[in-house]
């Protein structure tokens, strides 16, 4: 019912509980505890695939998330998932995927012909093409853009929830084989806080491919009552859960798993959740990964890992094939031998490289009596296609040999999983004889133990983990008696030898060493042979694995292929960098909860709800919203912004300033501190004055601008641009504390304590006089108290529009009040509200420079032309970085006016001789005249400051507009004052 | 992600601190320009230990002097600014 490849009994599926699910359209049923992958193996599906590149039919080559072939599309809409291993999906009722990279079926595919064309896409194919004639790559371009791509993405937005969980413990077990549940049962005995983390859905590891007995039981029984005690003990045990980045300081990220890829969450629409673990001591027991072997077609569904036929066999009850090749170099596949064996699987041969004195006899005795063993013998080719294998041709002893066969079960040996453990910063050492690498010191303390640190033999790795549980727990300082450690009669090393070098004769256009992006060893000789030594610039040069599954079957045949040519060992070769992720991690578990409105913190303004009425466009300012506009009806937001600044021109408008930066400095020494920070006088001040001041970086660069004002003999209100605030609290803090902890001066971020109101425009007076009372008006940059609403506000008369205004000063809670009472007062006068769009319109007509604007983290205080206004005495903070040489370069980018001879100069454009000349300069801000014609801009120009008069277009070629420009000065708008000053 | 042991605060994850500069980087404010580009450009790039000042921006706000590793992110000797034993 649940396929005719299913065996009568066994495994750890549940055969009660058959699971219906589609594969390409074809309905089928497995059994709860399937993977994908075990359960088309059942119904007899072998070709789940094709490749990326040519196109070639692909089946299941393993067990696990080592996958490099079968990778599906999975789940419906919203919720599709591309490139998901069909070997690391779990089945789920009315499970829906799809095949990959074939069209128009998976068994016709008329993209194979790329396999005709593979002599044209060789190792640096896109590198040669894209140095070479551009006609090459209109040639390939057609067929390259249809082949291109590995799955293809999801066209909907992810629907799903996604949530972050921090997490701290004394001892992390990644991995719950024999080796790490022994590992999480001694400390968790020790009395450490234990996590046990798994990414398969059982625990288990190698024994749910493996039966043994551990303390005399068998291993299921052992696993379950490990897991129970474990549970007891507190243990927190996470399955479908992935260790897939191991970071400074113990810190561990785990992607786990709360439903299957495509799977339709519960209620609360939870599918995954990312686990930040901080771990005292990390034991990693992430097991091995087997290696296939090197020969022709070794791609073929058909071939299949050793280790991988076994789990199939004794995990899911599945036999892959009714006549089996097995091909290896060491023991290990003697054991996948003799269990087909006693399923009554058709053995053909066992084909072992190593010489016939090298293998035990004993083993070779028993395996011999139930099928033929060939010892000196390797794989040559594979012949078969996408209907399955029909025969294998290996080289035994000197002779050729051909066997019918519908499987070949190979073992290139194991490659332990060093991947967390490189990611700590751990060092390898390299075993020669087994061909792979083991971890050695780890940087951060963390040990690996069982088959990742290289480990054989159940008793051993057992023994070993249980070790490792106990130190790991004494460290974090848990000494409890943890009893016994479990043991197990099975302990015996596999004696692998090397399995990289194929036999002679193999074609190796068609030996693939990394199946997912299609390079083979051809490639790899090819590079070499093109001068690619470094094992770096060959990785990148063939893409052998970079792959989704960044080549954890392939590595290190591609390495011991490049050590092979060079004549040197693989370490002295090298081996690329393991970096996170171990598998590939979706977005969404990175973003957690932070998406849509709550991907930035958003932080509300006293009068974001008086704002929020008119429904304004806003724009994000800091933390902050402000509104653009407040736009009438039928207005765009353009019109909108032109009649307010309009208004405040002819007569008043009333606007929210809340976020600037403010900071009250007070003390003895708050004049000679602020001194230091301001590069404009401030001591001089008179008390109730202020003054426009900007600060520099101490390279001698403008940092940011704002107002100073002496409210007392030993207390000033200092203001920042918004988005720089941030910046000035720190360098203020810095000055106050690193260079000058002996000035008695206090300083106080008061940036939201107050709102901030501006009212400008020819009717502000008569504005301040209706709402504010006690107050004389202030002149131009002075200061005075008043009283509105009950409150106290301090009323400074400042300008940045270029009209009369003042900024009424008020704290935040009263803050509503007070607006309610300008925003009327200014109506009774003509004028009304006004917002950040008509505020730029003002600035740039009247030549203010901005910080993110003209104040570029690149222009001086003489590009910006406010050397004039730096205090003459100097020892403010930049003064020497300003004597630098390159301050005097003439070349400089330089502030200017732009006057439009044509259209609208475009916003952000490039100043240029002619379009397609080098740029010279470039738009900062773009314009219009209010109470006259003409669009205007402010601008940095090379040496700008001597180019009064001269002609540029300002071109925006990605937009493809373009306006002709004249060079002014940056003022547009009543240049001496007069409008403001008294 | 590094995990610093504030003195005041305990051990806190990085995003809540700003590095600042190495200690050799910070810059008398009297200094000329000769020197001002001596300590704040012209250093060496070690591999290795390096005396840092860095502030628990969203803790405490202390400012603090440590020494970090360049190479393995190992911190040795956190101390308080000024705490020179
Ligand atoms: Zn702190």
């Amino acid at each position: 019912m649940t396929g005719p490849f299913r065996t009568t009994s066994g495994g750890w599926v549940r055969r009660d509980k058959p699971v219906s699910f589609q594969f390409d359209a074809r309905s089928m049923s497995g059994l709860e505890g399937d993977t994908l992958a075990s359960a088309l193996l059942a119904n007899g599906v072998s070709l789940m695939g094709r490749s990326f590149k040519y196109h070639r039919p692909r089946g299941v080559l393993s067990a696990g998330v080592e996958e490099p072939n079968a990778l599906v599309g999975v789940g419906e809409g919203a919720r599709f998932e591309p490139n998901t291993r069909a070997t690391d999906l779990f089945l789920y009722p009315e499970l829906n995927a799809r095949s990959q990279n074939a069209w128009p079926s998976l068994g016709v595919d008329f993209g194979a012909v790329n396999q005709l064309l593979a002599p044209f896409i060789p190792a640096g194919f896109y590198y040669k093409t894209f140095l070479g004639p551009p006609r090459l790559w209109k040639v390939y371009e057609h067929f390259i853009r249809a082949a291109a791509g590995l799955g293809k993405p999801p066209h909907l937005a992810d629907i799903d929830v996604y949530e972050r969980r921090a997490a701290f413990c004394d001892v992390l077990v990644v991995g719950a084989g024999p080796a790490g549940l022994s590992a999480a049962l001694a400390s968790a005995r020790s009395g450490a806080r234990v996590v046990l983390t798994e990414l398969d859905a059982c625990l288990g590891g190698s024994l749910l491919g493996d039966p043994a007995l551990i303390d005399g039981k068998p291993e299921r029984d052992w696993i379950n009552e490990v897991a129970a005690e474990l549970t007891a003990l507190g243990v927190r045990i996470l399955t479908r859960a992935t260790a897939f980045g191991f970071y400074d300081h113990g810190l561990v990220h785990i992607a786990e798993r709360v439903v299957e890829p495509g799977e339709p969450p519960g209620a609360d629409g939870l599918t995954q959740r990312r686990w930040s673990l901080r771990a005292a001591q990390v034991i990693l027991a992430q097991g091995a990964i087997e290696r296939p072997l090197p020969f022709a077609n070794n791609d073929r569904p058909g071939v299949m890992l050793s280790g991988a036929v076994r789990t199939y066999l004794h995990r899911y009850g599945v036999a892959c094939g009714s006549r089996v090749v097995i091909a290896a170099c060491h023991d290990d596949a003697y054991r996948t031998g003799m269990a087909l064996a006693q399923a009554g699987v058709n053995i053909v041969a066992l084909l072992d490289s190593r010489d016939a004195a090298d293998v035990s006899s004993d083993l070779s005795g028993r395996a011999g009596a139930r099928f033929p063993v060939y010892a000196n013998a390797k794989l040559l080719s594979a012949e078969g296609g996408a209907k399955g294998l029909a025969r294998l041709k290996a080289q035994v002893g000197g002779r050729i040999e051909t066997f019918e066969a519908d499987l070949a079960a190979v073992s290139g040996g194991f490659t332990p999983s060093v991947h967390l453990h490189m990611q700590a910063g751990g060092a390898l050492d390299w075993d020669e004889a087994r061909g792979v690498f083991t971890p050695g010191t780890g940087r951060q303390g963390q040990v690996s133990v069982g088959a990742c640190n290289g480990e054989e033999g159940l008793a051993s790795v057992l023994a070993q983990g249980w070790r490792a549980g106990v130190a790991a727990s004494a460290k974090a300082g848990f000494t409890r008696n943890p009893g016994a450690p479990p043991t197990s009669d099975e302990d015996r090393a596999i004696g692998a030898v090397q399995g990289f070098t194929p036999p002679p004769g193999a074609d190796l256009k068609k030996t693939f060493i990394d199946p997912q992006n299609d390079v083979t060893m051809f490639d790899i000789d090819l590079a070499w042979r093109e001068g690619y030594r470094s094992v770096e610039h060959l990785k990148r040069y063939t893409t052998l694995g970079m792959a989704t599954d960044q080549g954890k079957t392939s590595n290190l045949l591609g390495l011991a292929r490049l050590a092979h040519h060079e004549n040197r060992s693989a370490p002295e070769v090298g081996l690329t960098t393991f970096r996170p992720p171990f598998t590939p991690t979706t977005l969404g578990v990175w973003a957690g909860e932070d998406t849509g409105f709550d991907v930035n913190l958003l932080r509300r303004l006293p009068l974001y709800d008086v704002h929020a009425a008119y429904d304004p466009p806003w724009q994000p300012v800091g933390y902050w919203r402000r509104a653009r506009a407040y736009l009438r009806p039928g207005e765009t937001l353009a019109q909108a912004g032109l009649r307010e600044a309009r208004m405040v021109r002819t007569t008043v408008g009333v606007v929210d300033v809340s976020t600037l930066g403010k900071f009250e400095v007070s003390g003895p020494d708050a004049a000679t501190f602020l001194e230091k920070i301001c590069a404009t006088s401030v001591s001089r001040l008179a008390v109730g004055r202020g003054r426009y001041t900007f600060m520099l970086r101490e390279d001698g660069l403008v940092n940011d601008d704002g107002t100073v004002w002496r409210t007392g003999e030993n207390r000033f209100l200092l203001t920042s641009s918004t988005g720089g605030a941030d910046r000035m609290a720190h360098l203020m803090s810095y000055v106050r504390n690193v260079l000058h902890p002996e000035l008695r001066v206090g300083v106080a971020n008061v940036q939201e304590h107050y709102a901030a109101i501006a009212v400008a425009g020819p009717r502000s007076r008569a504005v301040i006089g209706r709402a504010v009372s006690g107050v004389d008006l202030p002149r131009h940059m002075s200061l005075a108290q008043g009283m509105m609403a009950d409150t106290p506000v301090l009323v400074l008369a400042a300008s940045y529009s270029g009209e009369r205004a003042f900024e009424i000063y008020v704290k935040s809670d009263a803050a509503v009040q007070v607006w309610s009472a300008l925003a009327h007062a200014a109506a009774q006068e003509g004028g009304g509200l006004y917002g950040l769009e008509a505020l730029e319109i003002l600035r740039i007509e009247k030549g203010h420079v901005e910080t993110g604007g003209e104040i570029d983290g690149r222009t001086s205080a003489h590009d910006l032309r406010l050397e004039k206004m730096l205090n003459p005495r100097g020892g403010y903070l930049g003064a020497a970085g300003q004597g630098r040489e390159a301050f005097a370069d003439p070349d400089r980018l330089q502030f200017v006016g732009l006057e439009s001879l044509s259209g609208p100069i475009p916003e952000g454009s490039m100043l240029v001789s002619r379009p397609g000349a080098p740029a010279q300069g470039h738009v900062t801000g773009s314009g219009v005249r209010t109470l006259s014609e003409g669009f205007i801009a402010l601008g940095l120009l090379r040496g700008g400051r001597l180019r009064s008069g001269e002609v540029f277009v300002a071109s925006s070629p990605t937009r493809g507009v373009h306006a002709t420009v004249r060079v002014c000065e940056p003022h547009f708008h009543d240049l001496d004052g007069e409008r403001y000053r008294d | 992600m590094m995990l610093i042991l504030c003195p005041y605060c305990g051990p806190r994850a990085l995003p809540e601190f700003s590095f600042d500069r190495p200690v050799e980087a910070i810059t008398r404010s009297d200094a000329d320009t000769a020197t001002l580009v001596k300590t704040l450009f012209e250093r060496d790039n070690p591999r290795g230990p390096s005396r840092e000042l860095w502030r628990h921006t969203y803790g405490c706000r202390s400012w603090l002097t440590l020494t970090r590793d360049t190479a393995t992110h190992e911190i040795s000797d956190i101390r308080p600014l000024g705490g020179e034993a």
